[in-house]
């Protein structure tokens, strides 16, 4: 009997080469370990990635592994999907890679629904390219190429994938392996298109952007773990979200003794899409941040329906000679 | 006019009306007729950019274009002998095209005021003296057609769409035709229409056939008798290229035997392709629409990497997209093909028109030192075969491939020798090799991109395929491990690595021949492309005149075919033709030092023979001043 897979067997023989510190050194461990509990195939696995500091991560795994060009690796996992749909795909992408150049191609594979794991590792900057404001910064961003602070709006990814029609929607926290290694369990069980925002500190350029919601110390009162069919609760259970009916919108309500009864609290169900939006939508700050799995609503997945609607499934059942003799052919001689 | 009889071995026919008066319709199977006839035939389809342009106008004219004769017909003609003009916009844009003396059968019920207006013609063109050098016949076609089908219960719009029958009826009159062939073919077309609209057209037909016959017109109306042409024996069908190529391709996925998949976005011309191909699923061809140029291009080599035949088209503003991706299946090894329906640029350009202008792109048209093999189809049919070489040579090479065609092969259609598929041979990969039983990771990465040392092909390894994971991407690898490399010896080992994998292609390929004409002497005449049926016409009337020109066609253009140069310099000068402004002179300048006399023409349209005959005189020492 051969002897449990570890996150070694999962790591390859490439040096790592992030700056030390940086946030993706816990989520590559705790994708390698996760892969290990699940045991997965490494044969049958495939890393694709595009370009970026978190692009680099096909490298560093032990498996198939593909990093493509600059906002494209949506489209090349979904060519390689149809060509292969066995095969078990993890996208690995960022704010820059995938919401800016990317954007166009990130839509697509969330509204075809092709079964592939994408993870989204956002830092609110470009890292590769020295620390210029990426689509998420938050406006007034100081950066090499915004000096005076950035104008723009930032992008939602979550909202995005929302927008986009996505079936799964998760938020994680590079360093939180008790939170993400299920979300990635979860994500990868999931038949479609997993979407999972992984928030990631940019030790060099963006260092601590979440602390906020991030420091272990203040973690119980600034995160929300949501869970399927479980009231919306944090601060230990003393807070909870409330629907306001009226303005429908989510409110922070103290449950208990001085509060509401627990059962005022929103439930969650992570099939409705209503309670995924409002949670997408709650304002950084004042509302705790939601991690998890936001939404989960699961229908056919292209890459199903791709073959399934191919007319003989992708055998090959006719021949070309025949085909060539189709319609009128006359005869010389 | 001269009457047409047996001795005139070909007629060009030009049908020309609205964009919804069904004009490709009726040209194309007057076509399919032509082709039962026996007789051989070239044509081509000449529609305006906008879908449906405001009735009457000339910018909504469409047109279709067709050469028939009992000899070997290469071109869709120059200059047509008859014209079918359904309005007055189709007569004003199609008159200077014609032949003196050419008959014109105009549809006289809408040669009124309101067409006039809408087509901007000042006056009416059968009073003014301007069609006195024409033989014109005036039939009230849409009061015949309207005529004929009334007891059918046709809505007035929909009898007034049947006079493409009509005309067809009449045509095949003139070329006494059989319709037989005609009405079992609309059976087919309106099988889930309502029924008056199948006996509704099939009345027009008769009624413009009888309507011909009359006793009293047929002294007017000229009769034409075209004989069966010279061909070998074997089977035929009528094929356009767009059709040939996707068939090639399908033929391509069998002689792998792997799947083709097939990833594109629509633009004109490229489209008919992918519609094409997706109408080929039972030959083992998957296709796959994506969301833009890109995104086609990287499921290609998705697919690739995945183990089918990524295979990705387009025409030259979407070439330019793709040419990142294209950039990424070079520098990974994988193979693809990249079909370029050429039109006329720069940026939208001309979209429903021909050029070859993009040779510089599919050549030169990357970043950095990335060559890839470049193919051109010369005609209709040979797009099949085109389509077969540049999926062997990107599988056995491991590289993208560009395939290039053009407008004009892409709509033209001519007869079509079926090629015998046991011909073929099949099509191999570098197969995976086995996975070492190794502690040392290197043996595995060393085995995985072990190249063949005759095409520098590595082996084609899959994700799936056991005990084989590796990384691949666009940084440069190590030439022997993959693993990233900035080392700069290793840059220059893989980039001459990259050089001599394209340049191996030619130790594949036949050597060039002379398609006609001497071996050496005074005149050669070279080209590529599409303008194959138009050099080879005027070169074989040249030599008729006795003028002793030879004809070299070009397929590969990177790499070209190694015995070239040294076959071009037996002759003292060397013509090339091209729809561009002088893109493969630069190629033979460039790669071979050879200088060549440019002819070039980018006015959207094909060459006519004659401007290749002119000059073929004024570069003959002596032919000039003997034809003058």
């Amino acid at each position: 009997m051969n002897a449990p897979l570890t996150a070694k067997d999962f790591a390859t023989d490439q040096e790592v080469r992030w700056c030390p510190g940086c946030g993706d050194y816990a989520i590559l461990k705790c994708v390698q370990k996760t892969l290990a509990d699940i045991e997965a195939n490494p044969d049958k696995t495939v890393f694709v990635s595009g370009i970026g500091c978190s692009s680099r991560f096909p490298y560093y795994m032990n498996a198939y592994g593909f990093h493509t060009i600059h906002g494209r690796a949506p489209a090349f996992a979904t060519g390689l999907k149809i060509a292969n749909p066995e095969l078990d795909i993890w996208l690995v992408t960022g704010d820059g890679d995938g919401l800016s150049i990317g954007g166009n191609h990130l839509l697509h594979v969330l509204r075809r629904n092709v079964d592939m794991q994408i993870m989204l590792f956002n830092n609110e900057i470009y890292g590769l390219t020295k620390g210029q404001f990426s689509p998420t910064s938050r406006p007034g961003t100081r950066s090499p190429s915004t000096p005076a602070g950035s104008i723009d709006s930032p992008v939602n990814p979550c909202a995005f994938a929302l927008g986009a029609n996505a079936r799964f929607i998760a938020r994680s926290i590079d360093t939180d392996a008790k939170n993400l290694s299920p979300v990635l369990k979860a994500a990868r069980e999931f038949k479609g298109a997993a979407f999972i925002e992984i928030f990631q500190n940019c030790i060099v350029y963006n260092k601590d952007r979440f602390e906020d919601f991030v420091a272990k110390k203040t973690a119980a009162d600034t995160q929300l773990h949501v869970e399927h069919g479980k009231p919306l609760l944090f601060a230990k259970g003393e807070k909870g979200l409330k629907l306001n009916t009226q303005t429908l919108t989510l409110e922070i309500v103290d449950v208990g003794e001085t509060g509401v009864p627990v059962e005022e609290v929103l439930v969650h169900d992570e099939t409705n899409l209503a309670i995924a939006n409002l949670l997408v939508h709650l304002p950084m700050g004042e509302f705790p941040m939601p991690l998890g799995v936001i939404y989960r609503n699961p229908a056919q997945s292209f890459d199903d329906a791709f073959w399934q609607h191919h007319p003989t499934q992708g055998k090959r059942t006719g021949k070309v000679a025949d085909a060539l003799r189709k319609g009128s052919v006359w005869k010389k001689g | 006019m001269a009457k047409i009889t047996p001795e005139n071995s070909s007629v060009v026919v030009r049908f020309a009306g609205d964009s919804g008066d069904g004009v490709q319709l009726l040209g194309s199977q007057f076509a399919e007729s032509t082709a039962l006839a026996g007789s051989d035939f070239s044509t081509f389809p000449d529609f305006p950019a906008e879908i449906r342009a405001p009735v009457g106008t000339t910018f909504g004219v469409s047109a279709f274009q067709i050469n028939l004769g009992a000899r070997r017909i290469s071109t869709a003609g120059d200059q047509p002998d008859v014209l079918v003009a359904l309005n007055p916009a189709a007569l004003k844009v199609n008159l200077p095209l014609l032949q003196k003396g050419a008959l014109i059968v105009l549809n006289a019920d809408a040669f009124n005021d309101r067409n006039f207006a809408k087509a901007h013609i000042v006056a009416d063109p059968r009073k003014t003296g301007e069609l006195d050098d024409y033989q014109v016949i005036e039939i009230a076609i849409s009061t015949q057609t309207l005529e004929a089908v009334k007891p059918h219960g046709l809505s007035k719009s929909d009898a007034e769409q049947c006079k493409n029958f009509w005309a067809l009826g009449a045509v095949l009159w003139m070329f006494g035709r059989d319709r037989q062939p005609i009405i079992d073919w609309a059976h087919k077309k309106f099988a889930k229409k309502p029924p008056e609209i199948l006996t509704g057209n099939l009345a027009a037909l008769d009624a413009g056939h009888s309507y011909a016959e009359t006793a009293e017109l047929s002294a007017e109306i000229p009769q034409f008798a075209i004989g069966e042409a010279p061909m070998e024996k074997g089977e035929y069908r009528s094929i356009t290229g767009a059709e040939a190529l996707s068939l090639g391709l399908a033929a391509a996925g069998e002689l792998a035997d792997r799947q083709i998949v097939f990833c594109g976005y629509p633009i004109t011309p490229a489209s008919s392709i992918l519609h094409h191909l997706s109408r080929m699923g039972d030959l083992g061809v998957a296709t796959f629409q994506a969301e833009d140029e890109i995104a086609a291009a990287c499921a290609a080599i998705g697919a690739s990497y995945g183990g089918s035949i990524g295979v990705t088209s387009s025409s030259g503003p979407g070439i330019a997209l793709k040419t990142e991706a294209i950039g990424l299946a070079i520098a990974t090894e994988l193979p693809m093909v990249i079909v370029n329906s050429q039109r006329g640029g720069p940026s939208t350009g001309l979209p429903t028109k021909t050029e070859q202008s993009d040779l510089y792109q599919a050549v030169y048209g990357r970043n950095a030192d990335a060559p890839m093999p470049v193919i051109a189809a010369y005609s209709p049919g040979d797009c099949f075969d085109a389509a077969i070489e540049a999926t062997r040579t990107a599988i056995r090479h491991m590289t993208p491939v560009f395939l290039l065609t053009d407008g004009y092969i892409a709509n033209a259609a001519g007869p079509w020798a079926l090629p015998d598929m046991g011909a073929y041979e099949p099509i191999k990969a570098n197969p995976a090799p086995k996975a070492p039983q190794s502690d040392d990771p290197d043996d595995l990465k060393k085995a995985i991109w072990k190249r063949d040392e005759k095409s520098l092909g590595r082996p084609w390894v899959a994700p799936g395929m056991e005990g084989l994971t590796h990384r691949i991407g666009g940084i440069e690898k190590d030439i022997e491990t993959g693993d990233i490399s900035y080392d700069a010896a290793n840059h220059q080992a893989m980039s001459e690595l990259r050089a001599r994998k394209v340049a191996s292609v030619a130790d594949f390929i036949p050597d060039q021949t002379i398609e006609q004409g001497p071996e050496k002497g005074s005149l050669v005449v070279v080209g590529w492309g599409s303008t194959h049926g138009a050099i080879w016409r005027a070169v074989t009337v040249a030599n008729e005149e006795g003028l002793n020109v030879a004809q070299v066609h070009l397929r590969w253009l990177n790499p070209l075919p190694k015995n070239l140069k040294s076959l071009l310099s037996n002759y003292d000068r060397i013509l090339l033709p091209e729809m561009n402004m002088g893109q493969c002179a630069t190629l033979l300048r460039d790669k071979l030092e050879l200088d060549v006399v440019k002819l070039n023409k980018v006015s959207g349209q094909p060459f006519k023979i004659v401007e290749i005959t002119d000059a073929i005189r004024e570069n003959l020492p002596g032919a000039k001043q003997a034809a003058e």
